[in-house]
């Protein structure tokens, strides 16, 4: 479904990516691992347009989108819920959702989709009309993964979407990301709770100094004693 | 006493038009992170334009703001899709020096198109007034606040109800975010830039009744909104609308305690406050 072969990406002159290679397959969910700087985000804002690749290539569903605006990249149905949420903290709760369904498809299915959001999160429905920049850490990153969703992706990339949430939440989070999945969308996900992470997907890459280093299913990794040690601290 | 009473209701009267010129700014600002230096000239040209449809056609100020507000939102929209868009990786002198450009290139066509000496829209109603008790109000200025207060709220509604409005807002909150929602960012900074240039051209137009002009306005335009709109916040709609209800007051009152040609040193000691005391302006965030 998502194939990205080869992809280097800079920030001016310091080379991020050195030839990233991996691949989604419809109806799973998918991990990259990697320590802080590795460039997973790298790798995901490249994927979404936001930034974009010196060279290699990205396909979705058989077509290249690495020459393709953000905005065309959602509508082909390509979701990102970015690292640090990237809200819009004046806007209402109602309003961030709502701006998620900007492209045209999206539009057209608007109502249906936000009834299904409040009904993953019960709680946003409550604090609708208050003002995302007031919500706490957990609502906010609901609103992040709902605003995610209004898009209606095929394919949605997660960014560290556990960080810096109380245990509890950590489990609820991962348990929406699994519900998600099962009704439907495909999953590419970046976590820094590799074990948590690894436990809930299919199959997982080790991204390292912008380049992915192993790769294989998640008992394959957990198993692994290089990544026991260098990942799962075990 | 009367004569302050007088002076407040005369500089309100001026002021809703300010916040009309002060939010066109703010909008730009919010959104793009560009100082519009063009802003007074942009003003200035809805004012000659009033002035030409009026003396050519006999078209009334009042009316002509439509011409003259999308003929300003094309001027702006312009700009931004010709010239600050190529320029956003560029280093933010660079957005600074292009704007001082524009400014000059526009005040010197006016020069050139209009001449140096000032015209005025005389129109039939310019001297009318009506009497509330013992305050004398001028017919064209209530007018003119009026109508900037209605496309004030106009553009207030604008932003917060409708898809396009809500684009704006949103990238004006978070780019990285807008973007990957999939807004098309240059699309909406063009049109943000031509919505706040409509808002100055209408306020130029709105100001005519009752108030001579040259192409050296401009600059001092640009230097008033700028003025409100730090006083009232960077990016605050509500900072910019109060923001010019007090500089129009203050300049008012600043005729009367001292003298008419000073009147603007009032709202720079104004300014000046601010900055000492409340950096982020009256309803400015923190941001
Ligand atoms: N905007 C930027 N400008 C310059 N360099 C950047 C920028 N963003 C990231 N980098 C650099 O690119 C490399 C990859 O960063 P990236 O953010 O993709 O890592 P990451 O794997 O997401 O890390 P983390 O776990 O900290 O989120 C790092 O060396 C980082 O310093
Ligand atoms: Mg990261």
């Amino acid at each position: 479904m998502l194939r990205v072969s080869g992809l280097q990406t800079f920030y001016g002159d310091m080379q991020a990516l050195h030839g990233v290679t991996l691949e989604v397959r419809e109806g799973e969910v998918v991990s990259i691992i990697g320590s802080n700087g590795a460039g997973k985000t790298t790798t995901l804002m490249t994927i979404s347009g936001v930034l974009r690749p010196r060279r290699g290539q990205i396909e979705f569903d058989g077509r290249r989108i690495d020459s393709l605006k953000p905005a065309e990249i959602v509508e082909a149905g390509l979701g990102h819920v970015p690292e640090g949420r990237q809200l819009f903290p004046s806007m209402t709760l109602e309003e961030n959702l709502t701006m998620g369904a900007c492209t045209r498809r999206a539009r057209a299915a608007r109502t249906q989709t936000l009834e299904r959001v409040y009904h993953l999160f019960p709680r946003l429905r409550e604090r609708r009309h208050q003002v995302a920049g007031t919500l706490s850490g957990g609502e906010q990153q609901m609103v992040a993964i709902g605003r995610g969703l209004m898009s209606c992706p095929r394919l949605l990339m997660l960014d560290e979407p556990s960080l810096g949430l109380s245990p509890m939440l950590v489990t609820a989070i991962f348990d929406i990301i699994q519900e998600i999945n099962r009704g439907g969308a495909t999953i590419l996900l970046v976590e820094q709770n590799v074990f948590r992470a690894l436990k809930l997907s299919h199959r997982g890459y080790i991204l390292e100094n912008g380049q992915i280093v192993a790769e294989g299913s998640s008992q394959q990794l957990l198993r692994d004693p290089q990544v026991r040690t260098a990942y799962l601290g075990l | 006493m009367a004569l302050y009473v007088q002076a407040i209701v005369n500089g309100f009267l001026v002021g809703g038009v300010y916040s009309l010129m002060a939010l066109g700014l703010s909008l730009i600002f919010g959104v793009m992170r560009v100082i519009n230096f063009a802003h007074g000239d942009m003003m200035v040209w809805g004012m000659y334009l009033s002035y030409w449809l009026f003396v050519t056609a006999g078209v009334d100020p009042y009316l002509s703001i439509l011409v003259t507000g999308s003929a300003i939102f094309l001027l702006g929209a312009a700009v931004q899709k010709g010239l600050v868009n190529r320029i956003l990786d560029a280093p933010h002198e660079m957005q600074i020096l292009l704007m001082l450009g524009v400014a000059l290139v526009l005040e010197n066509l006016a020069l050139m198109v209009w001449g140096p000496d000032p015209r005025r829209v005389s129109t039939t109603y310019a001297l009318s007034t009506f009497w509330l008790g013992p305050i004398v109000f001028d017919l064209p200025k209530v007018a003119t606040f009026g109508l900037a207060l209605a496309l004030a709220l106009g553009l207030y509604l604008f932003l917060k109800k409708t898809d396009l409005g809500r684009m704006i807002r949103a990238a004006s909150d978070n780019q990285i975010g807008a973007l990957l929602v999939g807004t098309d960012i240059l699309k909406v900074f063009t049109l943000a830039f031509g919505i706040g240039a409509a808002c100055v051209g209408a306020a130029g137009s709105l100001m005519t009744p009752f108030l001579p002009f040259s192409p050296s306005t401009g600059l001092f335009f640009t230097i008033t909104s700028f003025n409100i709109v730090i006083i009232g916040g960077m990016g605050s709609f509500l900072g910019a609308f109060v923001g010019g209800l007090l500089v129009g007051v203050s300049e008012s009152l600043g005729a009367v305690i001292l003298v008419p040609s000073l009147k603007e040193i009032v709202s720079f000691i104004l300014l000046v406050l601010i900055l000492l005391f409340r950096p982020q302006g009256l309803l400015g965030g923190s941001r």
